[in-house]
């Protein structure tokens, strides 16, 4: 099963590595992984999308709380919570094209951030099934380069990750 | 005070009351050598290769429950001591291990002897650090120390680049620590704790699985007190020989892959089993669908929750320190009105002494070849079963922890998780540091020795008076084990051919060499190593029988109950 496991980590030089490491080393799945500092600085918070069984998921959590550097771990997937990814896409937009692009990006609540004469760089925010959506509603031909953050995520109502 | 980071270096290792520090010099560690020289409050022990300087702080730690400390230089003396620092992990041992690096403004720059030491020992420390600023080497290496010996011990690495130690700032170390990251857990569940007493006053068929947990959280007395409140039968596991005691009747020996017929019966057919600072590895309870095949509750009791669960599923876990776990159950089961059933324990035990009708470890010895066995039985009654015995890894490993009955914890030190060649000399050093008076023998082998026998050189120059104990049976006898049972009897790289006269090269080093080729010259040259030659380092060198295989056998995959035995070939 899928899950989203989210990690409080001191923000030292090698935290990312440690984690990074644990997972190659003990050949759990990593699908994303996110990164960056919280509002205080010393702290990182980390977002990994792994999947597994009941099992090897307790084994993941288990050893990222044996790391060091590790404060705190929570299975977001086991309540409420919601995620969230950003997607930039380039897409050649001329012509006929043009307006079609514009439409569908409306559909998806994307935004048009760049802007040239032959092409849009669209910005897209959902979770992961719905920026595949949206590549599967767009033309393939018309996409010229596509990256996607990663999985962010966050516990809802009183669920909070904190130190 | 202001001071160079070498002198930080060296005032943080006296103010953590370091005895030894294990190392070997090179460029990037050279100005903390010069405050070590100009020092006296602890020694230094210059190996002869860093591997050897990381598994002599092992032995010292794993003989003493004091933290080992080596010292190295960067990259060959890092990468040497890779070996060393794995092989502790694995098994759990406190060390800290100091590195030099290459100067800060050269980290990156493929600089002379540049490794990323860091990234290199990542997966094989408990923790390491690159320190950065000088201002930090304090508190580092209080860090260091402190995470090495709490929760589940291990080795943790602190690189040093050489610009740092030359730099000065204010030193204080720090009295206190504490980490917001790391707070690892003492006291167990108290409402598991009266689970696992109801469990245990339940069974019908009890058995105690001890392991290595006991010998490093000193916890021997404690399980000790509780299996002989309960009556009930304990196995060790290869890392817990000596964490109960041995020639104790309830003793049912060393379980696993070359476990006794008794405990692996035991292990395997009990209804509640209780494991004691032990991890279900793979070379313990052979393939674990099989050990799940019979229904059976079990309590896990482990400082680490990751080793809970992981190969097979419990049902009572308790994390915390066992002596704190098993004085708390201790106390529970005194004060509870159950008592173990005594009808059902005594049909459990005749079942168990019929096991041991097979006598799984009987062996025959002749007139005209020296059988493995037969020497370390010899060796067991010569020291009066009171050594201190290292091993180096292989048939003689397993011979030794079946047939040397350690009765006391912290005696019996081999590489059980990683299981790493040449670690039996060097072990013997690090012992004999700890333990300054002491009788230390290293059951060895002859592939093995080699791996690390420059250190007969160290061995020389600080006095050990080790006895070499070299069963030489000219092949990799466990490959050459392997080869005959799963590979068609092709062996394939596993003759030793060109060995040195090792009594000639123990000679050459000023030490004491000895041959023995006949099964009544054992015993006779045992006693002359350890009474004529109790000073002196003796290298005793015991042609054995080149077809002798280690049995009991679980094979790699099979369950434990599906031994073959000695008798069925």
């Amino acid at each position: 099963m899928r899950h989203i496991i989210s990690i409080l980590i001191e923000n030292e030089a090698g935290a990312l590595s440690r984690v990074s490491g644990l997972f190659s080393a003990r050949a759990f799945n990593i699908e994303s992984l996110t990164v960056a500092p919280t509002e205080d600085a010393s702290l990182s918070r980390m977002t990994i999308v792994s999947s597994g069984s009941d099992d090897v998921i307790e084994q993941i959590t288990k050893q990222l709380n044996k790391l060091i550097d590790v404060v705190k771990v929570v299975d977001l997937s086991e309540a409420a919570h919601i995620e969230r990814e950003l997607m930039l896409v380039k897409v050649r937009a001329a012509g006929k094209d043009r307006e079609e692009m514009k439409r569908i990006a409306d559909i998806f609540r994307g935004r048009i951030i760049d802007v040239t004469d032959s092409t849009y760089v669209i910005e897209l925010t959902g979770n992961g099934s719905k920026l595949d959506a949206f590549l599967e509603a767009i033309d393939r031909a018309l996409i010229l380069e596509t990256v996607r953050t990663g999985v962010s995520g966050i516990g809802r109502g009183d669920r909070i990750l904190k130190v | 005070m202001q001071l160079t980071g070498a002198e930080i270096v060296i005032r943080c290792l006296q103010e953590e009351k370091v005895e030894y520090v294990f190392g070997y010099p090179g460029g990037s560690v050279l100005y903390i050598y010069d405050e070590l020289f100009k020092q006296d409050k602890f020694k230094h022990v210059l190996v002869r290769h860093e591997q050897a300087a990381v598994h002599a702080a092992d032995a010292y730690s794993r003989s003493s429950n004091k933290i080992g400390v080596c010292l190295v230089t960067s990259g060959p003396g890092v990468t040497n001591a890779v070996t060393g620092i794995a092989t502790a992990h694995m098994d759990s041992v406190p060390l800290v291990i100091i590195s030099g690096q290459v100067p800060t403004a050269y980290i990156g720059q493929d600089a002379f002897q540049e490794c990323d030491t860091v990234g290199i020992t990542r997966p094989c420390v408990k923790h390491n650090f690159l320190v950065k600023d000088v201002r930090d080497l304090a508190l580092t290496l209080k860090k260091a120390f402190y995470i090495a010996k709490t929760g589940r011990p291990g080795p943790v690495l602190v690189d040093i680049p050489k610009d740092i130690t030359n730099q000065k700032c204010d030193f204080e170390y720090p009295k206190t620590l504490s980490m917001r990251s790391y707070n690892p857990v003492v006291k167990g569940h108290g409402g598991q704790i009266k689970k696992a007493v109801q469990m245990l006053l339940e069974a019908k068929r009890p058995m105690i699985y001890a392991g290595g947990g006991v010998i490093l959280s000193d916890a021997s007395d404690r399980l000790t007190k509780l299996a002989q409140t309960l009556g009930y039968p304990v196995t060790n596991t290869l890392m817990g020989l000596g964490g109960y005691p041995a020639t104790d009747k309830q003793s049912l020996g060393m379980l696993g892959m070359h476990g006794t017929f008794e405990a692996n019966m035991a292990m395997q057919n009990c209804d509640v089993l209780i494991a004691v600072g032990a991890r279900f590895d793979d070379r313990v309870i052979g393939n674990p669908a099989h050990f799940g095949s019979v229904a059976r509750k079990i309590i896990h009791i482990d400082i680490d929750p990751s080793s809970i669960s992981k190969r097979v599923k419990v049902d009572v876990p308790i994390v915390g320190n066992l002596p704190d776990v098993l004085d708390e159950l201790q106390k529970l089961l005194e004060s509870s009105d159950g008592v173990p059933d005594p009808k059902a324990l005594a049909a459990w035990w005749k079942q168990i002494d019929e096991w041991r009708g097979k006598k799984s470890l009987k062996y025959k010895q002749g007139k005209e070849i020296i059988m493995p066995q037969y020497v370390v039985e010899k060796l067991y009654e010569v020291t009066g079963g009171d050594a201190f015995v290292t091993s180096d890894v292989g048939q003689h490993q397993m011979w030794a922890a079946q047939y040397y009955k350690f009765d006391k914890p912290r005696r019996w030190i081999n590489s059980g998780g990683l299981g790493t060649m040449g670690v039996g000399l060097p072990y013997a050093m690090g012992v004999r540091f700890a333990n300054p008076k002491a009788t230390v023998a290293c059951i060895t082998g002859e592939a093995s020795i080699q791996m690390n026998i420059q250190e007969l050189s160290t061995a020389k120059q600080f006095r050990l008076p080790i006895k070499i104990i070299n069963l030489n049976n000219r092949y990799l006898g466990m490959v050459r084990q392997w080869q005959q049972m799963f590979h068609g009897n092709r062996y394939a790289e596993s003759y030793v051919d060109a060995l040195p006269d090792f009594v000639m090269l123990a000679e050459s080093y000023g030490h004491v060499g000895m041959k023995i080729e006949r099964p009544a010259d054992v015993e006779p040259a045992l006693r002359e190593a350890f009474t004529k030659h109790k000073n002196d380092l003796v290298f005793m060198d015991f042609l054995t029988d080149q077809t002798a295989n280690v049995y009991p056998m679980v094979a790699a995959g099979k369950g434990l109950s599906e031994m073959i035995l000695a008798e069925e070939l």
